[in-house]
């Protein structure tokens, strides 16, 4: 994990499973703002969230965001609820639809699976970021060339999948293209258009140089 | 009097075209604002207590403690003590607080004690089931079957079915309510009738139907579940009225929406059917049962398509269980009886040892006024998945993954529904075409634009549409396939309407009768002399200060839409025969619809309908608990659908030109979805040498199939 600007030189995460397996025994808490505080864990100082709502900084689409939320709130619903960026949809809300794809330090991840108090200081990408002074981004315009969309609800989530995918894997391969992006499910069925738009899109050259930039 | 047809097909610009929809930016890019992506100011969150028990009485609720929590701002009883509640996940108290945890946190604080009573959740093995639980429908005969089959050289029998699926929308069911004052409330809720949801919304809470505003931009998938404003909808309203008119947020949790929103219901039937030493059919026989839930669901079309066969016996039952309930599941029934009808005949013809083709083919006047269609349909489909080239004779196959070939033949309707359109094009020349329609992800405003911009010579950015909103005229329900013939109808009324009216005004100015001008090319000319002529702008400035508006209606003067489409589908699989694994080769669908407004939208239409198929047949089921009489996989995990590696190769034919055109729009929602589970099944039959007798075709029951060799039907 990375540091987060905002707090130099400390742990960033806050308390983990991990780190309270790793301890022999917890400290008396310090009481901090805003429903957080500091205990001690096998030498280590560790921040607990709540209970009741906790202060929240999140960089979101290269800028920095503030909610109160508690901390069992995920990433989907503060982004949903709390800062009005609805484009990553609830459909499964554990992790298996990939409707709330969102990129996290550039790669895809399930909004719906991770804490927003977990994810503060990683860079978070929306789907609202992609299109650019009014310009579709090439994976998006390759779903709306190819009608790789009926109802929409997965759209968003998939085109994001599929943004993380081609960075990664410029050239895909069909059988790169069944398994990176088998964790998408579309009601509509709409892959026969998605299968189309990854193959228009990686054809861009806009999509292949981010694609060199991610290795 | 307006001459209302469609322009002829070297005159069309957009109509037929191959045209991305016009959201579809908006829906790529997150802007698109779906019904669960509205927030309102203040809103709350509304959440529902669900019966755990399928069957049971209600003896007490306690929500006092509920009540005290933080946060809460309204709870209420839906179903009170003494309601015997008849399926798990039934609602019986209704909260709203300040969010969502809140809620829930309320919803666990709620006391009920419940009398639990028996219930019955599976209806497959219809031997087992109760005889006070099954309702026989009418039975009906034609012809002499006894003597018939008594005749017969050839005569099969055999069990087949379908599970119960669930419509699965991603965009759960749900609404956001509010009263705007005392007397009126505002409805954003997720819709396939805008017009008339809030209608319904109005009765239950008895204020007056227009003092219910709709509102609804985008829909995440109904499929036939989402008609009614629902239980759900009217208590997120009574929340709000309790909490001081706040805005309330109500969307049903995933688990929720697979076990209440909507399901299909399952069909099956013992099957005998009888050919002669032709390999004509002669007789048929099918005893149907399946399960609604606590309700029917309605006359099933047996045998499918093949009516004409000559002698028949029917009889159909319904099993009330104490499952959530069952709604219209695109193409209601049909998918099921072509399961049915369509594997009961494949096995016949291989028993005859004949070419399914070549057995379909014969017995095609038994199809009645459509066998000319299915027949020149099946003959493009063999071209396309290369039929006498890949089949075999049943289970000749060897290796361990074995390939196989089968097909389907389906029907619908697709009559235009009701629909009224409103069309104005103002003084500088902008056009606007408005309706209370819906789009669910068909292409409806895509649809509505092509249609006034062809109709007014402009290109299609030159139109805005605006549906989603019950103040605009009423247009019909999403359902059936009957969308699309309505709107386009009463958008070219309203656009011819409106553009003869402008001729009017327009016709001293170029010195000639308004029915000597046409539309073309962002112009008003005269249509023999197209050099005399004025701009788009130019005509509409000639309207002053005062704006034209059109109405259009369907139905209306002269015939635009009817119904009355046959498709085929064509299924090539891989099985393997040790894992029981099927996987999808190729599909091919050849579809008959009328004139297509836009081919793109459309094709997606078939593309998606063979996916959705092919889900249903090799994956997705509402497995039920006998023992709790829950469902046991009520999330994405385990309510298994395909994913983008699934599908196989997909090819859409449709039936476009001199000869389909002329019978004007015709809907396509409902058609392809039909026929996937049988071709696939019937491909699946081919591979392996034995019929799996229930889909989904899960390994387990290929597996089961292959031990019993005969197709013992491990399920039923």
């Amino acid at each position: 994990m990375s540091s987060s600007e905002d707090r130099p030189g400390k742990p960033d995460s806050g308390f983990s499973r991990r780190s309270f397996l790793k301890g022999t025994g917890l400290a008396i808490s310090v009481p901090m703002v805003g429903g957080i505080s500091v205990v001690n864990v096998d030498g280590a100082e560790v921040k607990v969230y709540g209970p009741g709502k906790v202060p929240v900084s999140l960089n979101i689409n290269g800028a920095i965001k503030t909610a109160n939320v508690e901390p069992r709130t995920t990433l989907l619903d503060t982004l949903r609820n709390e800062l009005d960026l609805t484009g990553a949809k609830r459909v499964c809300d554990r992790g298996t639809c990939g409707a709330c794809t969102v990129l996290v330090d550039g790669k895809a991840a399930y909004s719906c699976s991770l804490l927003a108090v977990d994810v503060q200081g990683r860079k978070i990408a929306t789907v609202e970021s992609l299109a650019q002074g009014g310009k579709l981004h090439p994976v998006q315009q390759a779903f709306v060339d190819n009608d790789a969309q009926q109802c929409g609800f997965c759209t968003p989530g998939f085109v994001m999948a599929c943004k993380a995918f081609l960075d990664k894997n410029p050239n895909p391969t069909p059988e790169q293209v069944k398994r990176g992006l088998g964790g998408n499910l579309c009601r509509c069925g709409t892959y026969v258009g998605v299968r189309a738009a990854v193959a228009q899109a990686a054809a861009q050259p806009s999509t292949r140089r981010g694609g060199k930039r991610n290795g | 009097m307006a001459d209302y047809k469609w322009p002829d097909a070297q005159k069309r610009v957009h109509i037929g075209k191959r045209i991305s929809r016009i959201d579809g930016p908006d829906k790529v890019s997150g802007k698109a604002k779906y019904t669960f992506d509205i927030n309102r100011p203040g809103m709350l969150f509304g959440k529902i207590v669900r019966s755990p028990y399928a069957h049971a009485k209600i003896v007490s609720i306690d929500i006092t403690e509920a009540q005290k929590m933080p946060g809460v701002a309204a709870v209420k009883i839906i179903q009170g003590p003494g309601t015997e509640i008849q399926w798990a996940g039934d609602e019986l108290v209704a909260i709203a607080a300040v969010d969502e945890h809140k809620a829930e946190d309320a919803a666990r604080a709620v006391k009920i004690v419940y009398e639990r009573l028996p219930h019955l959740v599976h209806d497959e093995d219809i031997s087992k089931v109760p005889a006070e639980k099954i309702n026989r429908a009418a039975d009906g005969v034609t012809g002499d079957p006894d003597k018939a089959f008594s005749e017969a050289k050839t005569t099969i029998e055999g069990t087949y079915g379908n599970a119960i699926i669930t419509h699965c929308c991603l965009e759960s069911h749900g609404q956001i309510a509010e009263w705007t004052d005392a007397q009126n409330v505002l409805l954003h809720p997720s819709t396939q009738s805008v017009s008339s949801v809030g209608g319904q919304l109005a009765q239950s809470l008895k204020i007056p139907a227009n003092n219910v505003r709709v509102k609804m931009d985008h829909i995440g998938g109904g499929f036939g579940s989402k008609f009614q404003i629902d239980r759900w909808g009217v208590e997120c309203a009574n929340l709000s009225k309790l909490a001081q008119n706040k805005p309330v947020k109500m969307m049903l949790e995933r688990d929720a929406e697979l076990t209440v929103a909507g399901s299909r219901p399952s069909i099956y039937a013992k099957v005998k059917v009888g050919a002669d030493a032709n390999g004509k059919i002669v007789a048929w026989q099918s005893e149907a049962w399946g399960t609604g839930g606590q309700g029917g669901f309605g006359t099933l079309p047996m045998p499918y398509v093949f009516t004409g066969i000559p002698n028949q016996r029917r009889r159909q039952m319904t099993v009330a269980t104490n499952t959530g309930p069952s709604r219209a599941w695109r193409a209601p029934n049909h998918p099921q009886v072509a399961l049915i009808t369509m594997a009961a005949l494949d096995d016949l013809a291989a028993e005859l040892k004949m070419d399914a083709l070549d057995f379909f083919i014969k017995n095609i006047e038994m199809t009645g006024v459509r066998a000319n269609v299915y027949r020149d349909e099946l003959l493009k489909g063999a071209e396309l998945i290369e039929w006498k080239k890949n089949w075999h004779p049943r289970g000749q196959g060897t290796g361990t993954v074995r390939k196989g070939l089968g097909l389907s033949i389906h029907t619908w309707g697709g009559t235009p529904h009701a629909s009224d359109c409103d069309v104005t094009i103002q003084p500088d020349g902008s056009v606007e075409v408005k309706l209370g329609t819906q789009d669910l992800g068909t292409g409806t405003r895509t649809v509505l634009n092509i249609i006034a911009a062809e109709t007014f010579g402009l290109p299609l950015d030159a139109v805005k549409v605006m549906i989603g909103d019950n103040r605009y005229s009423p247009s019909g329900s999403s359902g059936g396939s009957t969308t699309v013939g309505g709107i386009s109808s009463s958008s070219r009324r309203a656009s011819v309407d409106a553009l003869n009216q402008l001729l009017e005004k327009v016709a001293p100015t170029l010195q000639a009768k308004p029915e000597e001008l046409e539309a073309a090319g962002g112009k008003i000319q005269v249509a023999a002399n197209p050099a005399k002529s004025v701009t788009w702008k130019q005509a509409c400035a000639s309207l002053g200060s005062q704006p034209i508006t059109a109405r259009g209606k369907q139905p209306g003067q002269g015939t635009l839409a009817t119904g009355g489409v046959g498709g085929i589908q064509m299924a090539q699989v891989s099985v393997d025969m040790e894992t029981g694994i099927v996987k999808m080769d190729k599909i091919v669908a050849v579809q008959d619809c009328g004139l297509v407004i836009d081919l793109k939208t459309a094709e997606s239409q078939v593309y998606g309908a063979m996916i959705m198929g092919t889900c249903y047949a090799l994956y997705e089921e509402r497995i039920m608990d006998g023992a709790t009489g829950k469902v046991l996989n009520p999330n994405m995990e385990f309510y298994k659908l395909a994913g983008i590696g699934d599908i196989g190769q997909m090819q859409v034919h449709m039936m476009t030109g001199p000869g389909h055109d002329e019978r004007g729009v015709i809907g396509l929602g409902e058609p392809p979805t039909i026929s996937p589970g049988a071709a696939i099944a019937n491909a699946v039959a081919n591979a392996i040498g034995v019929r799996v007798p229930t889909i989904p075709m899960t390994p387990d029951k290929v597996l089961a199939a292959l031990a019993g060799k005969g197709g013992a039907n491990a399920r039923v």
